[in-house]
């Protein structure tokens, strides 16, 4: 029986692996044919030439997609490292301590994860005015908070319910300070977490649109901006070379955590809660 | 070598009604080893964690050759405490484990891997420091936690149940290693258990301490020959505690008039006497006829449950002395008076 029990775990698994490829993937291959694609209509399966005039264009300094590129990885990792800073702490205190609230409190940091982001960031662009960050990197980056926040939270919270603060007060004992027993004991013990939240942060900052546009006033024009303006212009073979590059670091991602998120690692624990 | 002066020290944990430990008070010479000793929940770890300086103290004060830690940060107090749980850092070899101490004391690496091979010889372990903790069984990780204690050399060491997660035969094992690297370095020791016959065997004094109280504080004979109260001696595995009057060296109760060692305490109260000091036969004094009510065999000793009159009475004794002995028997017994203890 366990030999049967494996045989259809494995069918199961190789189905469900080979339906997420066809998800990501098939979607994608269009995207690519645009890319080096001239003249490519409906019935023809493949286009008659290929090209890399789009390519060119998209990595000339003309299209503005590499500024584009550099700003959105640095927001995105601002954003991230911001998320780290936060998160971390929170996650301490959600996932190792019990409070009066805290309910409360795990449903509001769950919030912006399911209220649209264009009710949140509403709410938040009177504030951002008075403050002075809208149109700004700055405002951008703080903005892409409420969405990358939650989940660094969660993640770190999944994390420390599993964490024995113990190790800390063993290492205190022994003469650790409080930033040497940060550095030797806690870090090493929650780094998987980190790195997990940490890379859903940066593919979350990545990825948006709509807080981008609202606080950034189209001034701070990121990847995501310009391949709609592209792809609303109707251009499909330079909006199809700039979604290659736009997908690039979530396909890398995604490969270089694959073995993370199966689940094994217990990093992503914390998505139980959401 | 430090001495220990723990004074009135107290615990009451936030949202508790009850302190987990209510005003100890304990002195422990210099290069001593004392049992913390009591069931389990007693708040033993808690007064360890208090003297390492990993919690507050309600009230009360601890002194290191009179002067006060308690504002010490704990890496600054000299103490090393060592879980009950080992608690070896799992992202670190067992080197890196044991050297940890001196790494934070900013040792040279080379004298670190020095003092390394040294510790880990010494607790008979010389080829495990490239392992991983998790590739080392229990008895193994109990000694690194030892060693990397031991490493830094602190003034006051503390072990929090050091044998209770070991086997049998690795418990005596460690015992002897506890004893003879203690002895040898000659550090103020403190070790918590809950059970008193390892608290009797490795320590030089033993505290008892039941519901966050302490009940006595002295060597370990002192349990079993003068226990300041019955919850103290039934700790001890006393059974007999026969109520009645001391007065001018006899006892009177439901067993007559019975003879006292010189010095017991006056008036009413309860006589004790330990099961293995009741003697089977015709003796000096205090001889009493008993009906047995049930013979135990244990293997080198019998339990013996007599009865004399409505009173009933335990006794361990040499199996050769009472062979034959059936229920219903009626028997002479006597407690000889030196070993009386009466209890006010
Ligand atoms: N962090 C804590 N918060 C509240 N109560 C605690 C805490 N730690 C221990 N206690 C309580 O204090 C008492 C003593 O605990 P402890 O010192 O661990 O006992 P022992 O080590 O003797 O088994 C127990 O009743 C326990 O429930
Ligand atoms: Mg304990």
């Amino acid at each position: 029986m366990i030999g049967q029990d494996g045989l259809w775990t494995k069918t199961f698994r190789y189905i469900t692996c080979l339906l997420l490829v066809t998800w990501l993937v098939l979607p994608l291959i269009p995207l690519a044919i645009w890319s080096v694609a001239r003249g490519w209509f409906f019935p023809d399966i493949l286009p008659r030439m290929w090209t890399l005039d789009a390519w060119r264009y998209a990595l000339s300094d003309t299209s503005g997609v590499l500024d584009a590129l550099w700003l959105t990885i640095g927001i995105s990792l601002a954003a991230t490292v911001l998320s780290i800073l936060v998160g971390v702490p929170a996650g301490r205190a959600l996932g190792m301590y019990k409070f009066k609230g805290k309910e409360v409190i795990e449903l509001m940091i769950l919030a912006p994860t399911i209220v649209p982001g264009i009710a949140v960031v509403l709410g938040v662009h009177t504030v951002f005015i008075y403050l002075g960050l809208t149109n700004t990197v700055h405002g951008v980056i703080l903005v892409h908070l409420i969405p990358t926040l939650p989940y660094m939270t969660l993640v770190m919270a999944g994390i420390f319910s599993n964490y024995d603060p113990a190790f800390e007060a063993q290492a205190r004992s022994l003469g650790a300070s409080p930033l040497k027993t940060f550095w030797y004991v806690t870090l090493p013990a929650i780094m998987p977490g980190i790195i997990v939240g940490g890379l859903f942060a940066f593919l979350v900052s990545w990825s948006q649109y709509i807080l981008t546009l609202l606080v950034g006033g189209g001034r701070v024009v990121t990847l995501p901006l310009l391949l709609f303006n592209f792809a609303t212009s109707g251009r499909n073979d330079i909006t199809g070379a700039i979604g290659m590059i736009y997908i690039l670091p979530g396909i890398l991602i995604l490969t270089l955590t694959a073995k993370q998120l199966s689940g094994r690692s217990g990093a992503v624990g914390g998505f139980g809660r959401i | 070598m430090t001495h220990v002066s723990i004074q009135e020290l107290t615990k009451v944990y936030p949202g508790a009604d009850t302190p987990a430990l209510d005003r100890l008070s304990l002195e422990i010479a210099s290069g001593e080893l004392t049992a913390l000793l009591g069931p389990s929940g007693c708040g033993k770890t808690t007064t360890m964690k208090m003297i390492a300086g990993l919690l507050e103290p309600t009230s009360g004060d601890v002194r290191f050759d009179d002067r006060s830690i308690l504002r010490d940060k704990p890496e600054h107090r000299g103490v090393v405490m060592v879980f009950q749980n080992y608690l070896l850092f799992p992202y670190m070899s067992v080197a890196d484990n044991v050297g940890f101490g001196l790494k934070m004391r900013k040792t040279d690496p080379t004298e670190i891997k020095r003092r390394v091979s040294e510790m880990l010889d010494l607790v008979k372990l010389p080829d495990v420091g490239d392992r991983r903790p998790s590739a080392l069984s229990g008895g193994q990780q109990q000694r690194i936690a030892l060693a990397r204690a031991l490493i830094v050399q602190p003034e006051v060491l503390l072990l929090d149940e050091p044998l209770s997660n070991l086997d049998a035969h690795l418990r005596f094992e460690m015992r002897d290693l506890i004893r003879s690297l203690q002895q040898e370095m000659g550090i103020t020791t403190i070790f918590v258990t809950h059970d008193q016959e390892e608290a009797v065997v490795l320590a030089d004094r033993v505290a008892l301490i039941l519901d966050g109280q302490m009940k006595q504080y002295d060597r370990a004979d002192a349990f079993y020959k003068r226990p300041v109260d019955e919850a103290t001696a039934r700790f001890f595995g006393g059974h007999n505690f026969i109520p009645g009057k001391s007065v001018g060296g006899t006892f009177d109760g439901p067993l007559g008039q019975l003879t006292l060692a010189d010095g017991a305490v006056e008036g009413a109260g309860k006589l004790t006497f330990r099961p293995e000091n009741v003697r089977v036969g015709q003796g000096d004094g205090n001889n009493l006829s008993a009906r047995v009510a049930d013979v135990i065999y244990l293997g080198t000793q019998t339990r013996l449950k007599l009865r004399v009159g409505e009173t009933e009475i335990d006794a361990v004794v040499n199996p050769n002395e009472v062979e034959g002995f059936k229920p219903g028997d009626i028997v002479p017994i006597h407690l000889p008076p030196q070993t009386l203890w009466v209890i006010s």
